[in-house]
């Protein structure tokens, strides 16, 4: 009996936190935090540190997007999800923002019933191989046991690229990267092929990174970014226009550091209306006139970001490559903001 | 419960009988009951119905006529990427049942040997046994399915360790075993099923077998029966092994039966036929974890045949041998079968964990990639659920079908 | 006297030059057969057979310590850098580091750490409270908290308002106010016949309406008057060995008394019932439990009302509660039927109605000879809850997932594993142990 009560309890509790409705801004507003979902662990783009802290590129989206919407980075309510679960979360409510490198696809993005508001990791696949192999082209690989991480766009891609090439593979499917790599570095696969982001990630990870090489052929374009549910267009706007801020904020040269001093000085028409000093941009998709400043403020521009958890600086050691400014001869393109 | 008052006194049908009256109550307790069940499952159905509208979903399985576009490694059938996610499911299907079908068969005889062994006399036997059973039962599968397959990834040698190295028929390495495979060089071709294709080599061979079987069953009964009319038993040994070998052999030469040895090829070993490092992986893994619950049976079963049935056999005279075939065993069967039955049906259902180490079983590919790609959580997990019910079921039924002819009359 | 006689008969001969005056002393048995070397020989090498074996067993005993030994002892627990590779520039083998920097973590998930005495409260209440249903000779009083731990426990790790959970713990006391205090009024309007039954119903209709219309504003009301609250802490941030104790302990408490429900239904000679009861036991113990958990995680949001969302975890437990109450329905079942059948004819020939004889006859007694069946079914179900996995909750092997996504862990396998399969053993094996001692000591209580 007395359990019937304690589930009626969550229940009603559990009811009474969160409701699914049209309008997020206004739910997450109320509720007082965002409600995030991101992988259950991939280095570099969102992990739980030894405080228990979420850490990573992905989850200082979700950081921007609170500081933005609710002026505190810290209020997210971080979601893990599985390549599983991560559709269904986000389409039932549970999650406000799928912010967990999740690609780009016309299928996800119309038939499933969501939006993406941008991209913030122009990724593709690759493959890494052992030196040892003396492999120099994935074209070599035929007949080759390929360890793959499931439950992403990878197997299809995968298997599209074998096929187009007409060669044979056999394909280990792996849910998790730390047992895909495992299964790698034990040889029980020839090569390891995921987001190439994540092969980096992996690859700096090994006892001798240098004994390893990723191949030139990158098979896919993985553009990954934030994914809200379709309909919502106030919230989608919301989350578009905080990672726009990001980028542009590096466009500027605004920084973490001077983003008081721009705010105070700079004549740049531009960066002032960015920053909320000309013009009322904010009240437009409902917030205040401050909200990239506060985004700014607290996660530092998108070069920042990147450098924090990704750059060569760190241990992943990407380099910038297509995720560059466009003036530096990348991809990143925020839209003006008038 | 059938309390029997008589007819009410002339008093005439009342509302209220049906809940006082005992034999109405159990009428109305049932119409009660179907109607808050029908209520409730009808609750269920129209909400899912709303959301999916709300969510622009519907609920169809055309999707399984899709093409799948993934590769799956161990396949019992023809399939490639562009065949159908039907046929993907299908495929998965056919793995779960294999690994079912051989774990079982393995965790018995582990199972046995242990249960045997844990009551042995030798010290550090029994010892180890224990050791053996208690750490298998107290740990979660899911833990053993992952630290086992490390281990084989680990420990056994990559395929390209055996470069310029004689291999034997059998290969084992860390992507899996490679056995000989039988090949025919003047075959008799394969039939196509429709959903696949069966070699009429080896529908020949095993319609051989059962007719070599039958006919050696058959040369033994009449031996029986000229044993039983003259008390001489002919010495037909010969005949009867001769009637299951002779065909088969003929039929093996005629065909140009030969192996197919596995070679390393490139990346990997080419011929012979093989099973994957998961697969290998999750057998021992499942027949370790489920072995030990049988070991357990087992012993409970042995320990529950009281010791005065073999001193009542032994005081008539019965040998050592007969005691346990003919007294013990089909005595500790009875205690022993049910839940090793059970033990079958869990096993069944844990091959669902193959998923977290890649083994595309039903799970993997139906409940796994297919539900992952095209987003229909509802369908692929009813056929999921439906799957994995009518296996379990099928088990249950041979189990009580068993039940029912052991079970002890009772005079 | 043929003795006395013999004395007087030498006594009378010529005098002897030894008469024994007593019991030659045992001469100790030949060292073969005695101590440690018969015992050695007995147990270890009674024949060709055994000699095999045990040569076998010790031959890998030694290979699994060489292998392991080494291992174990040059470990690393806490080197300068705390990352994989301070562990290896220190020792070669074992990282330990991981377990001692993320212990708590496996522990209690991400729990605030400033909160941890909370969980760590609400286990021992769990234990007072499991004290007096495991053991018969607990003061009894104790059950008061036995009924009460699970809204304590509720209260104590999820935080909030203790309104919340009070005003919850009313319902019972709403629906026992109608029955007793409104039973009369009820009676006099519906009239005699139906008096007992509408007020059944008015009961369980007054506890609904309370939960579902009055619980909202009175909890409010009551914390606008004395907000006595613990800080709130999500769901989200529960982990760890925490959030596998939680989900087992829910799904056996839950089960247990739909469990019976089960098991009295199925054991029914009504037909619809009996019907319903077989159909949902076997469904639900003829799927796995992952696919249980898949339905938790993506489907049972669309079984309910349009618009309402409730949290993941909130939902596993309702699963796992489900998956369960089918084992413990056969557990109880299995109770029952062990129960002579003397027992079911005493309680008729007494008289007593199905209700009575199952309240006083038959449960206590099955419900007692089932305890130990109980307790492995906990011992399953928490080994089962090391799925969560697969559906992103971070269990302890969902968390060794994502220590490992740690730039500073990443790499480290068997420690991880080691440590999560050592913990589950520690703890499912003292429980089995527990269950034995139990069955042993029920078993002689019925004999």
């Amino acid at each position: 009996m007395k359990s019937t009560y304690i589930l009626g309890a969550m229940a009603v509790a559990g009811l009474a936190a969160s409701a699914a409705s049209a309008a997020t801004l206004d739910d997450v507003k109320a509720a007082g935090t965002i409600k995030c979902g991101v992988s259950t662990g991939l280095a570099g783009f969102s992990n739980p540190d030894a405080a228990g802290k979420w850490e990573g590129f992905d989850v200082s989206v979700c950081r921007a997007l609170a500081a933005a919407v609710l002026g505190d980075a810290e209020k997210v309510t971080y979601v893990p999800t599985t390549g599983k679960t991560r559709f269904t979360a986000l389409a039932s409510g549970e999650v406000d923002i799928l912010a967990r490198n999740t690609t780009w696809t016309f299928s996800r993005d119309t038939d499933l019933g969501f939006d993406f508001v941008g991209v913030n990791y122009y990724d593709g696949q690759g493959f890494m191989v052992p030196k040892s192999l003396g492999v120099s082209s994935a074209k070599e690989l035929d007949g080759a046991t390929v360890c793959i991480q499931t439950g992403t766009t990878t197997e299809l891609n995968l298997a599209d690229f074998f096929r187009a090439n007409n060669m044979t593979y056999e394909p280990v499917p792996i849910e998790t990267n730390a047992e895909a790599q495992q299964k790698y570095l034990a040889n029980a696969c020839d090569a390891y092929t995921t987001d190439a982001s994540g092969l980096a990630a992996t690859r700096a990870t090994f006892e001798t990174p240098a004994d390893h090489i990723i191949l030139p052929e990158i098979i896919s374009k993985e553009p990954l970014g934030p994914v809200v549910r379709h309909g919502d267009n106030q919230w989608g706007d919301v989350a578009m226009w905080t990672l726009n801020a990001l980028i542009a904020a590096e466009e500027y040269g605004v920084t973490k550091a001077n983003v008081d001093d721009m705010k105070a000085n700079s004549n740049n028409p531009e960066v002032r209306r960015l920053l909320g000093v000309e013009g009322d941009l904010g009240a437009m998709i409902g917030l205040d006139s401050e909200f990239a400043y506060r985004a700014i403020k607290s996660e530092g521009n998108y070069g920042e970001i990147f450098d924090a958890f990704l750059g060569p600086n760190t241990a992943i050691g990407l380099e910038r490559g297509l995720n560059a400014q466009w003036t530096q001869g990348g991809l990143l393109y925020a839209p003006p903001f008038r | 419960m059938t309390v029997t008052s008589g007819p009410p006194a002339a008093e005439g049908f009342r509302l209220s009988q049906l809940i006082y009256d005992t034999r109405y109550r159990s009428t109305t307790i049932q119409v009660v009951a179907l109607f808050a069940f029908m209520l409730g499952v009808g609750w269920l159905i129209s909400n899912a119905a709303q959301n999916l509208a709300a969510l622009g979903k519907d609920f169809n399985f055309s999707f399984l006529w899709n093409t799948a576009g993934y590769d799956v490694n161990q396949r019992l059938l023809e399939y490639s990427s562009q065949s159908t996610h039907g046929r993907a499911a299908v495929l998965g299907i056919l793995n779960t049942l294999v690994l079912a079908v051989v774990g079982c068969a393995t965790a018995t005889v582990l199972g046995v040997l242990a249960g045997v062994a844990r009551l042995s006399k030798n010290w550090i036997v029994a010892k180890l046994m224990s050791v053996y059973v208690e750490a298998f039962r107290n740990v979660p599968l899911l833990i053993w399915i992952i630290i086992v397959v490390a281990v084989v990834n680990e420990s056994l040698p990559a395929p390209r360790d055996f470069r310029d190295v004689e291999t034997g028929a059998i290969v084992l390495t860390n992507r899996g075993a490679y056995f000989p495979e039988p090949l025919f060089s003047r075959g008799l071709g394969d039939v196509d099923l429709g959903l696949f294709k069966v070699s009429l080599d080896f529908l020949a061979v095993v319609a051989l077998l059962v007719g070599g079987f039958y006919a050696s069953g058959r040369i033994g009964r009449a031996a029986d029966a000229k044993q039983a009319a003259t008390g001489v038993r002919p010495n037909v040994l010969w005949f009867r092994l001769s009637a299951v070998l002779l065909p088969l052999i003929a039929f093996l030469v005629a065909t140009g039966f030969h192996l197919g040895y596995p070679e390393l090829k490139g990346f990997n070993f080419a011929g012979g036929t093989y099973v994957r490092d998961s697969f290998l992986g999750l057998w021992i893994a499942l027949s370790l974890y489920t072995g030990a619950f049988i070991a357990e049976s087992v012993r409970a079963g042995i320990l529950a045949v009281s010791k005065g049935q073999t001193e009542a056999a032994f005081a008539l005279g019965i040998r050592p041998s007969q005691t346990m075939n003919l007294v013990i065993l089909p005595q500790a069967l009875r205690v022993i079968v049910p839940p090793l039955i059970s033990q079958y049906l869990n096993l069944t259902k844990n091959t669902s964990l193959a998923i977290a180490v890649g083994y595309m079983d039903a799970t993997g590919t139906l409940g796994g990639i297919t539900l992952n790609q095209t987003g229909r959580e509802m369908e692929t997990l009813l056929l999921l659920m439906g799957f994995y019910l009518v296996i379990s079921l099928t088990i249950s039924f041979v189990m009580n079908l068993y039940n029912e002819r052991i079970k002890l009359r009772e005079r | 006297m043929s003795e006395t006689h013999a004395e007087t008969a030498f006594a009378r001969k010529a005098p002897v030059a030894f008469v024994a005056d007593g019991q030659i002393p045992a001469s100790p048995p030949p060292s073969t057969a005695v101590g440690p070397v018969k015992w050695v020989k007995d147990n270890l090498f009674p024949g060709p057979v055994n000699t095999i074996l045990t040569l076998a067993s010790l031959a890998f005993v030694a290979l699994l310590a060489y292998e392991i030994l080494p291992w174990l002892i040059d470990s690393s627990w806490a080197p300068a850098d705390m990352s994989l590779r301070g562990c290896r520039a220190e020792a070669s083998g074992a990282c330990f580091a991981v377990i001692n920097e993320r212990f708590y973590q496996f522990i209690f998930g991400f729990y605030p750490p400033e909160h941890y005495w909370r969980p760590t409260l609400a286990f021992i209440v769990v234990v007072v409270s499991l004290w007096p249903v495991l053991f018969p000779s607990a003061p009894r009083k104790l059950l008061i908290l036995s009924a009460l731990s699970p809204f304590i426990c509720y209260w104590l790790i999820w935080g909030g308002s203790i309104w919340g959970p009070v005003a919850v713990l009313a319902a019972p006391a709403v629906g026992w106010l109608i029955a007793a205090k409104g039973g009369g009024a009820i009676t006099k309007i519906v009239g005699e016949d139906f008096g007992p039954l509408a007020t059944i119903v008015a009961a369980v209709a007054g506890v609904a309406i309370w939960l579902l219309f009055f619980l909202g504003p009175v909890t409010g009301a009551l914390i606008s008057i004395a907000p006595l609250a613990l800080e709130e802490v999500a769901s989200n941030r529960l982990g760890g060995f925490m959030l596998s104790l939680i989900i087992g302990l829910v799904g056996i408490v839950g089960s247990l008394p739909l469990g019976i429900a089960l098991a009295l239904g199925r054991q029914s000679k009504l037909l619809i019932v009996k019907a319903i009861s077989v159909g949902f036991i076997e469904t639900m113990r003829g799927v796995p439990l992952i696919t249980l958990l898949f339905v938790a995680s993506t489907l049972l949001n669309y079984f309910m009302p349009p618009g309402s969302n409730f949290d993941l975890i909130l939902r596993v437990c309702i699963m796992v509660t489900l998956f369960a109450s089918a084992y413990m329905a056969e557990v109880i079942r299995g109770g029952i039927a062990a129960l002579p059948k003397g027992q079911y004819e005493a309680a008729d020939a007494m008289g007593l109605t199905y209700w009575q004889s199952m309240r006083f006859i038959i449960l206590p007694q099955a419900l007692k000879i089932s305890i130990p069946n109980i307790v492995s079914s906990f011992i399953g179900l928490f080994k089962d809850t090391t799925l969560v996995i697969v559906i992103g909750l971070l269990d302890p092997l969902g968390l060794s997932s994502a220590i490992r996504a740690d730039q500073a862990w990443n790499g480290i396998v068997w420690e991880l594993y080691g440590f999560i399969a050592l913990f589950f053993f520690i703890f499912c094996y003292g429980m089995s142990r527990y269950s034995q001692y139990l069955e042993r000591k029920l078993r002689t209580d019925h004999r």
